[in-house]
């Protein structure tokens, strides 16, 4: 039970949380009540980022909205909107976002100025603007802008370091504590042999839990694998066997199952957690953060996850992390074998 | 001379899931004896021991402790009691003034009576030098002086003690003895058990538990009579040899 | 309470003569709060653009100028082929290509129309929709700039035009510390109460000291309450040198009351401490309390609101959102910090709080047994 309830966790974070911004309370003071205002919020209404919580009679109610919560963004009509449309061919919607967050207050933003400008749109069909530059926008790798590709491949790291470093360096750690490793090492089994056998059933299980991420992922959340799969589950078994080594060498740090759980945890996933890319972006955060960052294995696996799933990228674009992943493994076995041999004097 | 009954036991039960750990035990304490309980690791003495005290619910039988019927009123009997368990639970990062005047205090001494029983305990130990030392920082002698003091500070009819000399050097065992002695004279009930099996000697009654029953309850000048030997080791073996219960 | 004033005295002398524990007090917060929002940094600016400027004109220039001065773009390439650029996404080198198609100046004012094309890295969905805002509103300025100087200016607008005004409140500088510091401090405070709570409780368990505690006459809430009260102390002491790093590193001001922000706290640690209490009654180790304690942080760290807005959760995860006590706090704080929301505001945050403390704590006294 141990085991399973971290790993349920994870996978299940994985599937809830999401940095999308939708279905947002927002708030309408339409102070001209015509047809055109109520075509415009017919059509908010209409999408999945907003919900109409409410019609304010007045724009004096908007701080007290704002202030009591739930409200991300107030619209406003003004008086004669449709009139000044129509006869002046200009009119003012004023949007107030609730910046506390502020990319939910950017992007809400964002989504409003569209949908009135596609409104907008349908009065110049017929109407050539003068000296007009176009867009023409491809989001790549994930049209719909959902938040499963940034997390999902983030989740599948964190599952594997869970399993592979924290599980595995207690369960040595239990052997030394039993004093069963002792027995072990005196045997006539090669030390080596003995740290394959306490890994390879970890090695099964991580296999066992990417595979099962991953058919929830492309079925459930509809996450593409746009690149080979045999790649993808060579790249994450080298990963696994990183972090295997990882764990081998809390392992030797540690003394008490109670020590590698805490060196685990502390040492290994919250770094993890903060440094891989996936839960807060590298790129904003201060030098001394992000050359941190690089020595966190599993930022580098995160980038050739996206990279094969999303991208659809070969090794020709991934080779430069394989390295490195293979570099930081062959590393670890070093130290603790090191770290191994100087317990045995 | 009729002496007051402080503990009474019939047929007292406990049982774990399929485990019977003590086993209708039924035996009488008088007032001011120091009554041990005998028996190996594992053979129900200490989880007895935590049904008088109130600590553990029996699972059938009677209990009378000062009085009170333990099965109804546990709470009732913790006002007259003492207690000294295997790990002398001493707060080690208090100094020892601090946990004499916080378990008085904790047993309801008015502020003068916790003034004068500190200073009485801390004559008695001989520890007026160290009164404002951690307890951690004591040597393990002292702490379970301190410990056996803290357990009767509040003159409680009965104290119970729960391996108290486990881990000491045999000279200060004795020491420990005579602070027992003290306490009986004032008519405090001791009821200790142990797996020191010279301690018998020590106690006016033994009692030898095996397997979670009592196999023998007398004074030992009388045990060692009955079994025709002359110490308590001998009897006790006599009575393991039937044991089928292994020890921890 | 007389045996509580006793309790207490012991209580707070053995936390206060706990080297490690004052030592963690005091650097976890400041630690904490130092590193975690610097990390937990959403806003989107160093946009890496590559752009592919087919055209070369005088206003293909002017137009790469004005991206690059908006100030949230960052070019690192100027190309002149589209496979190039293209490339350099793939290697996660440029986040957007732009590409400017040939003989713009020229097509533009003989065709009256000109396309540009924008591919756009959109795994982080967030960053590429604001990124691709401020792009979008910097191609249309500056298509706006064009018509002014091409066109003589008509006193009525032959098009209808929305113009879409916007205004930011309460974090006009967009600063991702407002909206995060005071959750983290909410993170920090509950950690502190929920689990020193735990493991100090769990380690007297383990020493022995607990049972020589059930055999004394003690009442259960003399108990509770000898644990509750010492560490609902230290969750506020925590909570005040948070409030001043907050405001010394980040100056951060709470727009609202600060009062309002302590009533809220005394509330919520009741409802953390008992958390802490629960979680003593059902571990016999340390090592149990550890676990146990862990799994719950993990729960309140992601699903309290703090990274991920619980708008967009799905409903099963929303409903554990409204079950644990974090997440009111997280919203509170942020509520009055950078709102300035009063009492009505947060009123029902604080019952619902209050009721959960009331449920924890009962639950924890009902758990705890004397006689076992």
């Amino acid at each position: 039970m141990l085991f399973g309830v971290p790993v349920v966790q994870i996978v299940l974070f994985g599937f809830a949380l999401t940095n999308e911004i939708k279905n947002s309370n927002i708030v309408i003071v339409d102070n001209a009540k015509d047809m055109a205002s109520q075509q415009i919020i017919n059509k908010l209404a209409s999408t999945d980022y907003f919900i109409i919580h409410k019609e304010l009679l007045s724009s004096n109610q908007i701080d007290a909205s704002f202030k009591s919560g739930d409200i991300k963004l107030a619209i406003v009509f003004p008086l004669n909107f449709n009139e000044d449309l129509t006869h002046t061919n200009h009119a003012q919607i004023q949007v107030i976002a609730d910046a506390s967050d502020p990319n939910t207050g950017t992007t809400l933003t964002n989504y409003v100025t569209g949908i009135v400008a596609d409104y907008n749109a349908q009065f110049n069909k017929d109407i050539e603007i003068p000296y007009q530059i176009n867009q023409e926008v491809r989001m790549l790798y994930n049209p719909d802008l959902k938040g499963a590709p940034n997390f999902v491949p983030g989740v599948i790291a964190m599952v594997m370091l869970l399993v592979c470093v924290m599980m595995t360096s207690i369960s040595i750690v239990r052997e030394k504590e039993l004093g069963t490793m002792e027995v072990l090492l005196v045997s006539p089994f090669k030390p080596i042999l003995v740290i394959f056998a306490k890994a390879i059933p970890y090695l099964a299980l991580s296999i066992i839990n990417l595979t099962i991420i991953l058919i929830l992922s492309v079925f459930a959340l509809d996450l593409p694998i746009k690149g080979s799969i045999v790649l993808l589950y060579a790249v994450s078994i080298l990963f696994i066997i990183t972090c295997l080594s990882l764990g081998l060498l809390v392992s030797t740090g540690a003394s008490t199952q109670q020590g590698a759980m805490t060196l685990s945890l502390v040492g290994m996933m919250l770094p993890t957690l903060m440094l891989s890319g996936y839960m807060f972006p590298i790129e904003n955060m201060p030098m001394p953060l992000q050359i941190l960052s690089n020595i966190v294995p599993a930022k580098w696996f995160y980038i050739t996850i996206k990279d094969i799933m999303l991208k659809g990228l070969g090794v020709r674009f991934i080779w430069k992390e394989i390295l490195i992943l293979f570099g930081m493994t062959v590393f670890f076995l070093f130290l603790s074998l090191k770290n191994f041999k100087k317990r045995l004097e | 001379m009729e002496t007051e009954t402080v503990i009474k036991t019939k047929d007292l039960t406990k049982r774990f899931e399929n485990f019977v750990a003590v086993d209708k035990i039924s035996f009488e304490v008088k007032k001011g004896e120091i009554f041990g309980f005998l028996g190996a690791n594992g053979a129900g003495k200490t989880t007895a021991m935590r049904m008088l005290c109130g600590l553990s619910r029996p699972t059938s039988g009677e209990a009378i402790v000062a009085g009170i019927d333990v099965y109804h009123q546990p709470e009732k009997i913790k006002r007259n009691i003492g207690y000294m368990s295997q790990k002398f639970s001493l707060y080690e990062d208090l100094t020892v003034l601090e946990n004499i005047k916080f378990y008085a205090g904790i047993y309801g001494l008015t502020d003068k009576q916790i003034k004068d029983k500190s200073d009485e305990l801390v004559q008695k130990l001989g520890l007026q030098n160290q009164i404002k030392i951690l307890v951690k920082s004591l040597p393990l002698g002292w702490r379970q002086k301190l410990a056996f003091s803290v357990a009767i500070v509040h003159q409680p009819k009965i104290v119970f003690l729960d391996e108290p000399t486990g881990g000491v050097d045999p000279a200060t065992r004795k020491q420990f003895w005579d602070m027992i002695y003290d306490a009986a004279e004032q008519g405090i009930t001791i009821f200790v058990t142990t797996h020191y099996l010279d301690e018998a000697e020590y106690c006016d009654r033994v009692c030898i538990m095996v397997d979670g029953r009592i196999e023998a309850l007398d004074t030992p000048y009388q045990l060692k009579k009955s079994f025709n030997v002359d110490n308590i080791t001998e009897v006790f073996y006599q009575l393991a040899r039937k044991a089928k219960r292994a020890g921890d | 309470m007389r045996v509580l004033k006793f309790l207490l005295q012991k209580e707070f002398r053995q936390i206060f003569r706990d080297k490690n524990m004052i030592r963690m007090m005091f650097m976890v917060p400041i630690i904490q709060l130092l590193i975690l929002p610097q990390a937990a940094n959403y806003t989107i600016r160093n946009i890496n653009v590559a752009i592919v400027d087919l055209d070369r004109s005088d206003y293909s220039n002017k137009f790469t100028n004005k991206v690059l001065s908006s100030g949230y773009f960052k070019l690192t390439a100027f190309t002149p082929s589209y496979q190039e650029a293209y490339a350099l996404i793939e290697k996660d080198k440029a986040d957007i290509v732009l590409e400017i198609p040939q003989g713009f100046e020229r097509n533009l004012t003989r065709e009256n129309k000109q396309k540009f094309s924008l591919d756009i890295n959109a795994i982080n969905g967030v960053k590429a929709a604001v990124g691709y805002g401020y792009l979008s509103n910097i191609i249309q300025d500056f298509n706006n700039q064009i018509r002014l100087e091409w066109i003589q200016p008509t006193s009525l607008n032959p098009i209808p035009n929305i113009e879409v005004t916007s205004s930011n409140w309460y974090n006009p500088n967009l600063s991702y510390y407002l909206f995060m510091v005071p959750g983290v401090l909410v993170l920090l405070v509950t950690l502190i109460g929920g689990n020193m709570t735990a493991l100090n409780i769990v380690k007297e368990k383990e020493i022995g000291t607990i049972e020589q505690i059930n055999v004394t006459p003690i009442k259960k809430y003399h108990f509770i309450l000898g644990k509750l009260i010492p560490f609902w102390c230290l969750g506020v002491i925590i909570f005040t040198i948070g409030l001043l790093i907050a405001r010394i590193v980040y100056g951060i001001i709470p727009l609202g009351s600060v009062a309002l922000l302590y009533l809220f706290l005394s509330v919520y640690l009741i409802a953390i401490v008992g958390f802490g209490l629960l979680i003593s009654t059902y571990s016999e180790t340390q090592q149990q309390a550890q676990s146990l304690t862990f799994f719950f942080i993990q729960i309140f760290n992601l699903m309290g609101g703090l990274f991920t807005p619980i708008d967009s959760m799905p409903v099963w995860a929303k409903v554990i959102t409204k079950v644990i006590p974090i997440s009111y706090f997280i919203d509170v704080m942020r509520m009055i910090v950078i709102k300035g929301s009063q009492f009505h505001d947060v009123l029902h945050h604080i019952l619902i709080v209050f009721a959960m403390g009331v449920i924890l704590n009962t639950w924890a006294i009902l758990n705890y047994r004397k006689t076992t």
